[in-house]
């Protein structure tokens, strides 16, 4: 019979010149290049006095080579947000788009936030109660519950009307984004929701403060799993690779797609418990145009909009490359609109690297 | 058992008011190859959609491997054993080459964690490695993106996925339709190969030299009704486009055209 090897059967030589390394890898140099220019800066600009971004050679603060606390920073101030682009990573491999975590996020914060009160603030009635005392100092898994049933509701309301009424994604979603901010808003008229329990803050504020960032990390972690190595998310892979190839293979698609959007949703309840824990508060503007900044996050890290491709670790690093650029810039001590037109620059300049790179990849086979 | 794999009796679709497919009694033994061919819009492609359960048939009777079946969709057909390579080649573009070959019944472990169960990669890699080995198929890397494969290579896959499952019944819609001679060439060898194996075959074609070389009997649609069965042996393919043009009609048809 043919000579085979682990990779190729009937004779060919397996042909490594047409194998390409995963984006990720791309990704990946582009968050070191970043880094790279921002220590230069600081090496190079008079202002600087030699500061480091990343590194921290007195030993004696933290113990490491490197600047933990604002290491630190670059993690946190992208956990929230990176719960939610964990979320869009999936739809929009499924070849769907999600306009709506943002506004589920504030629904969620709303609705959750009223179970996690307490009764007495010191020593008087809690003065922004929502309901009465039945809910006062409720143990925290209920608020937990209650947020990622909102989510989870949120999302499957969702799937179900992207998989049965056929109507685009981009449409379903934008409903939901209004709706759902006007949840928010409805729900203690504009007034904010406050004093929740001391467990409840810990969900923001557990660790050290390091709380956000373990979540957002293990969820991650247990994403990528699942994506990679999970029926789900073969099935999520090939219904945005070729759907009606993926039909006529006999996946239920509508059912996967009404799983998916549950999934997004039920991560925007997990955003919206570390946001309000973390601010000890819950407002009806929470969470505004957090789907924008998702959705930058997971294009950056390679996930195409057309769908099929894309990864969980291109994700993660692309919610790290925001996480560097907005640090790089408070650390260069430049006002923050600049940082928003470099964020505009590199969300286009991903999509349109990554397009070169899909064409070259073509034209080589 | 018969020696019959597939029956069809009265096979029926109308979409609306459109007879797509009126009254089709057809036979294939189990060892037998046998090619569909006719006119656009003869009913050729309405005919295998009735039998993959693609689309719910209007009336009639399907029997398969002995019994009377009715396929709720075309992963009940395919379970059953009919594989189909259908004109668009169904492959998900993202995917590599096992993923696209258990595409929808995915070998998994742990299955008690219900959609997220995991996939048993190995296991398909080994054997979709045997399927590629059963069919002859050449592809240098099955790790590669379907993205990147010639057409050729895509159609191999294809029908490489019918015959990893070992099926039954195997129903090509115009394999060579899109492709060049050498990659013609190598799917007609697989189609010999199942011959050999005594697999039987649904053939569509528009290719008269391909039918003739392959199959052993062949049967003409025209305006939905099968209008001739024949012999390979005992006619020239001048008389299957006479058939097919309706310049002419089986004797046992007559009545039906």
């Amino acid at each position: 019979m043919a000579d085979r090897s682990a990779y190729g059967t009937g004779g060919l030589a397996f042909d490594k010149s047409r194998m390409t390394w995963p984006n990720e890898v791309n990704v990946f140099l582009a968050l070191i290049l970043l880094i790279g220019i921002f220590e230069l800066l600081g090496q190079l600009l008079p202002y600087m006095n030699n500061q480091s971004l990343l590194f921290d050679f007195n030993t004696k603060r933290d113990g490491t080579i490197l600047n933990m606390a604002r290491i630190k920073i670059i993690i946190l101030q992208v956990s929230i947000i990176g719960i939610i682009a964990l979320g869009s990573t999936q739809v929009i491999i499924s070849g769907g788009i999600d306009l709506s975590p943002g506004s589920i996020v504030g629904a969620s914060v709303m609705i959750a936030m009223s179970f996690a009160q307490t009764e007495l603030v010191n020593g008087n009635p809690n003065p922004k109660a929502i309901f009465g005392p039945w809910a006062m100092d409720l143990p925290v898994i209920v608020p937990i519950l209650v947020a990622l049933a909102c989510g989870i509701a949120a999302g499957a309301t969702n799937g179900f009307l992207i998989a049965y009424t056929r109507i685009p994604p981009f449409i379903a979603t934008l409903g939901m984004m209004v709706t759902a901010r006007g949840i928010s808003k409805w729900w203690s008229k504009g007034a904010p929701v406050s004093f929740p329990t001391e467990e409840f803050g810990l969900i923001g504020n557990g660790l050290g403060g390091w709380m956000p960032v373990v979540i957002f990390v293990s969820l991650a972690a247990l994403f990528h799993i699942i994506l990679r190595y999970t029926v789900y998310g073969k099935h999520t892979y090939a219904i945005g690779s070729n759907e009606e190839a993926a039909r006529m293979s006999g996946i239920s698609v509508s059912r996967h797609k009404v799983m998916i959007y549950a999934i997004a949703g039920m991560l925007a309840g997990v955003s919206a418990l570390v946001l309000s824990s973390k601010n000890l508060t819950a407002q009806a503007g929470m969470g505004l145009m957090y789907e924008l900044d998702a959705i930058a996050m997971t294009v950056i890290g390679g996930v195409s909009l057309a769908g099929g491709r894309g990864s969980i670790v291109g994700t993660v690093l692309g919610a790290l490359i925001f996480g560097v650029i907005i640090s790089g810039f408070t650390y260069l001590r430049l006002d923050a609109f600049y940082q928003e037109m470099v964020k505009g620059v590199i969300i286009v300049s991903a999509v349109v690297l990554d397009q070169w790179r899909q064409r070259r990849a073509a034209a080589r086979t | 058992m018969s020696d019959l794999i597939l029956e069809t009796r009265d096979l029926t679709k109308y979409y609306g008011g459109v007879h797509a497919l009126e009254g089709a009694n057809f036979t294939l033994r189990r060892d037998e190859h046998v090619a569909i061919m006719g006119d656009n819009g003869a009913g050729k492609s309405t005919f295998v959609r009735q039998i993959t359960a693609v689309e719910q048939r209007t009336r009639g009777e399907i029997i398969f491997d002995g019994e009377p079946v009715n396929f709720n969709g075309p992963l009940e057909a395919r379970e059953a054993g009919i594989e189909t390579v259908f004109q668009t080649l169904a492959l998900a573009d993202d995917l590599d080459v096992p993923d696209n070959i258990f595409l929808g019944r995915e070998t998994t472990k742990w299955d008690f964690l219900g959609p997220f169960r995991f996939l048993a990669y190995g296991a398909m890699r080994q054997a979709t490695l045997e399927g590629l080995e059963r069919t002859a198929v050449k592809i240098p890397n099955i790790r590669n993106k379907i993205r990147n494969m010639s057409g050729g290579q895509r159609q191999c896959v294809a029908i490489t996925r019918t015959s990893t499952f070992r099926s039954k019944l195997t129903i090509m819609d115009e394999p060579t339709a899109a492709l060049g001679v050498q990659e013609t060439a190598q799917v007609e060898n697989i189609i010999r190969n199942l011959k050999e194996q005594g697999d039987p075959l649904i053939l569509i074609s528009h290719n008269m030299r391909q039918v003739f070389e392959l199959v052993d009997r062949i049967v003409v649609f025209r305006r939905g009704r099968i209008v001739a069965n024949l012999n390979r042996d005992a006619v020239s393919p001048e008389d299957v486009v006479a058939y097919i043009t309706g310049a002419r009609t089986g004797d046992e048809f007559a009545v039906a055209a």
